[in-house]
């Protein structure tokens, strides 16, 4: 028996008897709720006798009513559904400060051994040998490229990695009895900064940015005191400059006290050119999923490891790994060497399946292919930024940019045609729109990433879609704009809507 | 090098077009000092073939749970996960996509999403479910955060059955925030203390079952009693599949639940990446973390979904935001629906029916060997037992015989007192034979 049939499809009945299948491959695909069945299971499981008496008055008193599908109903579902998103393996994915590269697929073959995605957390420390040999490893090449003595690699994404580089930060202060109170953050910075000095339970304070997009030094040595614990600078920021006066924020910084901390999300521009331990960080979270190219995943898994300075190593949390000459151990608990730690970030040792792809990516370049790495993306987004200044405003336009580039809405001004309408306009021209809106420092910005992984051909595609709708702008074909996109699986959605009368989960409604 | 596109003509006619002399001219902002001019000293690129050689050599020297006898729980559980759930998470649309940030070219993503919801609250027995978090202890660590948010208040009680690991994790978070974690001693049966320890001051409890000892615990009282003191419930489970048998969090009076979703089409990973469950009730809708799915309308009218209320989330509220996470676990979150569309919920009861059973058979097996006391009165799939032994030296035995005989619980919690306790689960993957050597190799272990 279908769900459907004893529930209210939470679609609307115009759509649901329009009879409509969908438009040439793209299949119409109502939800596993509206498609499943109540008995049905596409698992073969064997029948088993077992009496619940002990668990009496601990069971389910109804059934679990959750619908089930065959094998081939649940492909055919997942398959039709994944084909309404964009990817990059599809094309260009110019996410500024997202960092769409290519993910190579032998890095997935890797993290599949089973030697790696099969074996326990806490298994006994000598049946996983390889796996701490690993990390061990992993923990080479974070430290090499940047120069930056310790390392703790459980985070499991960019702001754990942050949480977790301010707590250390918190305990090097509490050590010496000096709680300070004071995070500053530029008003550039990703959303998460200040998300993660308060939850760090620190006050944030903004620091004013300078004409040409960089950290205001006057500001910021005026708010420096005693009470601040640190400063969090994203290098190269989130304007896509690299910070000219970084060694003068650091000495600063110490003078008052204070640690560096450095968001690493762009650390893909730098790679193997240049060590943030050679610019007085103590502390900087990388993103795997980004620099070192394991899939995002529509959002996640990704892994935050952060390197630490010598003044923060002892703060690191457990566990730590320690080399013996019995092979590796483990130290998981907050005593010994440990003693300082500022504790546990997660129940494990972070996330292993990311370490496996992320040390395969770097084996694979070596150290002249993350060079490479970095000059290419550096190179991809100035070629961008060379290729549309002329006809958009490049937002801080004295010098190169680094990986990706920034421009604002001042070219559209008088247009009619906003950032959002530009970018959905450009969903028609097949592909996915640049990020919006941020930073918050451009007004209307367009924030555009290529990577590395991009060819010229693909680049060069992706600027004359570009400028052919910068022409439509000019021309006043607004019409191609307001009501973007057309093309797409589905029209411009509500997102008002949404919020104001919130449908998080599919609600049965019973017959009758 | 295989994964760079640009050929030297390209990058000589880009430089060209850009108006610079060489690539060190796009780097000019970075100071003198902290340009390198060679490069850092690791190897070289390397081939595919030369890569999958190192990986394979540092895979071979890790035994494979499913290499032999196997019996390991305590927070991760090894689970047979249908080979289309990998085949379909492989998909590029899938595995390459990023946050479902543009709606309109994301739907595949977004409506798997509002599905996982949907599937996470009927398993949890609450309305609201989120779209992941990073994992089922950073999970609890962030319900603690929100009862503290919700009941202004500023202590936290854990069980003393709560995983060792899930309390160090919360109390990181919440030490820092100014918020207490008041960790009972650990116990087998641990609610008559939680009880105990309810007062006016109290954020939340936290409740877990099956908890870390394997027991199952009916919380209805547990909860009422924290409802009637103005505290919110949050109940943890480590164990999903438990889910498909037993009463769920929401039906006992939770608040918040909190689990970890990876025995659900994710599997082992030496721990991480996982799948953090988080749901509760709906008038708590606008204090939770992490990313929510909705259900809206497109301008024809289209059922469509979109990331929504994100006024609660970093990029908008910045410091007041309800958490920093951003990055969560989707990709994971999608192999678990998956794996659940496949189940249903009567695959899964019925999943977790035989987990029972191979977990009481091994009970049968491991009671009967001399010197060896089960001391869980009532279990799903794992229990703990006494040794006349200190655990990790039998564990450590067995291993070097193959067998890995599941988790001392000093390695969780080494100052509890309990060196002589040892945690061992079973699952549908444990077979007779398996358990048969076990007991065999135990017998012999012990008596030696």
């Amino acid at each position: 028996m279908s769900l459907a049939s004893v529930g209210r499809p939470t679609r609307s009945e115009a759509a649901a008897d329009s009879g409509r299948q969908g438009h040439a491959l793209l299949q119409d695909e109502p939800l596993i709720f509206e498609v499943g069945g109540w008995d049905k299971t596409g698992v073969d499981l064997p029948e088993v006798a077992c009496p619940l008496d002990d668990l009496a008055g601990l069971t389910r008193a109804e059934p679990l009513r959750l619908p089930g599908l065959s094998e081939p109903e649940a492909v055919r579902h997942y398959v039709r559904l994944s084909q309404k998103n964009h990817a990059i393996d599809l094309a260009i994915y110019p996410l500024g400060s997202c960092t769409m590269k290519h993910n190579p697929r032998l890095d997935e073959k890797m993290a599949r051994l089973p030697g790696f995605a099969d074996i326990h957390p806490l298994q006994p420390v000598s049946t996983v040998q390889g796996a701490l040999a690993l990390m061990d490893e992993l923990a080479h090449w974070l430290k090499t490229l940047t120069g930056m003595p310790a390392v703790a690699l459980s985070p499991k994404a960019g702001a754990h990695g942050e949480l977790c580089g301010l707590l250390a930060i918190r305990a090097a202060h509490e050590a010496r009895g000096d709680a300070r109170k004071t995070v500053l953050v530029p008003t550039s910075a990703h959303g998460t900064n200040p998300a993660t000095a308060a939850l760090a339970g620190y006050g944030v304070v903004e620091i004013a940015q300078t004409a040409d997009g960089r950290v205001d030094l006057a500001d910021l040595e005026a708010k420096l005191h005693d009470d601040v614990a640190a400063v969090m600078v994203t290098n190269p920021n989130t304007c896509g400059l690299f910070e000219r006066d970084v060694l003068e924020i650091a000495r600063l910084t110490h003078a008052a006290g204070a640690y560096f901390y450095c968001d690493g999300a762009n650390f893909n521009a730098i790679v193997g050119r240049v060590r943030p331990g050679d610019l007085g960080v103590d502390a900087m979270h990388i993103n795997l999923h980004k620099t070192f190219s394991t899939p995002h995943g529509g959002g996640g898994p990704g892994a935050g490891p952060v390197v630490l300075s010598e003044a923060l190593a002892r703060h690191a949390p457990t566990p730590l790994l320690r080399h013996t000459e019995n092979g590796f151990e483990l130290v998981e608990h907050a005593e010994g060497e440990a003693a300082g730690a500022l504790g546990r970030m997660c129940a494990f040792h972070g996330q292993m399946g990311m370490y496996v792809r992320a040390l395969a990516y770097m084996m694979s370049h070596g150290a002249d292919g993350l060079r490479q790495v970095a000059e290419d993306a550096v190179l991809n987004a100035n070629y961008i930024k060379a290729r549309l200044g002329g006809t958009l405003s490049v937002a801080y336009p004295g010098g190169p940019c680094m990986h990706e580039a920034l421009f604002d809405d001042a070219w559209l001004e008088g247009s009619g045609v906003t950032t959002l309408d530009f970018a959905k306009a450009l969903i028609d021209e097949g592909f996915h729109p640049m990020t919006m809106y941020f930073p918050l420092v451009a007004h209307g910005a367009m924030l555009i990433e290529p990577t590395e992984t991009e060819s010229r051909r693909e680049i060069d595609r992706f600027c004359d879609a570009m400028l052919r709708l910068a022409e439509a702008v000019k021309a006043r074909d607004i019409e191609r704009f307001k009501g973007a996109p057309f093309h797409a699986p589905l029209r411009r959605l509500d997102e008002t809507l949404a919020a104001r009368k919130p449908r998080l989960a599919w609600t049965p409604v019973e017959a009758g | 090098m295989r994964y760079l596109p640009l050929t030297p003509d390209d990058r000589r006619d880009m430089l060209a077009v850009v108006g610079a002399a060489d690539i060190d001219a796009l780097f000019v902002d970075v100071p003198q000092s902290a340009r390198r001019t060679g490069l850092v000293d690791l190897p070289p690129h390397a081939g595919e073939l030369e890569v999958e050689r190192r990986m394979n050599a540092l895979a071979r020297r890790n035994r494979a749970a499913g290499a032999g006898p196997f019996f390991c729980g305590a927070g991760a559980y090894r689970h047979h996960v249908p080979a289309s759930v990998d085949h379909l998470i492989q998909r590029s649309e899938f595995l390459t996509s990023y946050t479902p940030y543009q709606p309109e070219i994301a739907q595949g993503t977004l409506q798997t999403l509002f599905e996982f919801q949907t599937q996470v609250a009927a398993l949890t027995g609450l309305p609201v479910a989120n779209a992941s978090m990073y994992d089922g202890s950073t999970a609890c660590a962030e319900a603690v955060m929100m009862a503290a948010r919700v009941t202004r208040r500023r202590r936290a009680i854990l069980s003393g059955g709560v995983h060792p690991h899930y309390d160090e994790a919360a109390h990181t978070l919440a030490h820092s925030a100014g918020i207490e974690t008041v960790r009972l001693p650990a116990a087998i049966d641990a609610e008559d203390a939680v009880l105990a320890a309810i007062d006016a001051d109290t954020a939340c409890v936290v409740v877990q079952t099956p908890n870390v000892f394997g027991t199952v615990t009916d919380i209805t009282r547990i909860a009422a009693a924290a409802k009637a003191a103005g505290a919110l419930t949050i109940v943890v489970t480590t164990e999903a599949v438990a889910f498909g048998l037993l009463k769920s969090p929401g039906e006992m009076g939770a608040d918040i639940a909190v689990a970890e979703g990876a025995s659900i089409g994710v599997g082992l990973n030496f721990g991480g990446p996982y799948v953090g469950l988080f749901a509760c009730r709906e008038a708590l809708t606008r204090q939770m973390p992490g990313r929510l799915c909705g259900e809206t309308v497109d301008a024809a009218g289209e059922r469509g979904f979109v990331l929504t209320l994100s006024t609660r989330e970093q990029h908008i509220r910045r410091d007041k935001a309800t958490s920093n996470i951003c990055t969560n676990s989707g990709l994971c979150a999608l192999a678990f629906t998956i794996h659940m569309s496949l189940l249903g919920g009567t695959g899964l009861s019925q999943l977790a029916r035989i987990n029972h059973a191979r977990a009481q058979r091994l009970r049968e097996s491991l009671s009967a060997v001399a010197g060896v006391e089960v001391l869980t009165p009532r279990f799903f799939n794992e229990f703990a037992i006494r040794l006349p032994k200190p655990a990790d030296a039998v564990v450590e035995a067995l291993a070097r015989q193959d067998i890995l005989a599941g988790v001392p619980f000093s390695r969780l919690d080494p100052s509890a007192g309990m060196d002589d306790v040892l945690l061992v689960c079973a699952t549908e993957t444990t077979t007779d034979e398996d358990i048969a050597a076990f007991a065999a190799a135990l017998a012999q272990e012990i008596a030696r």
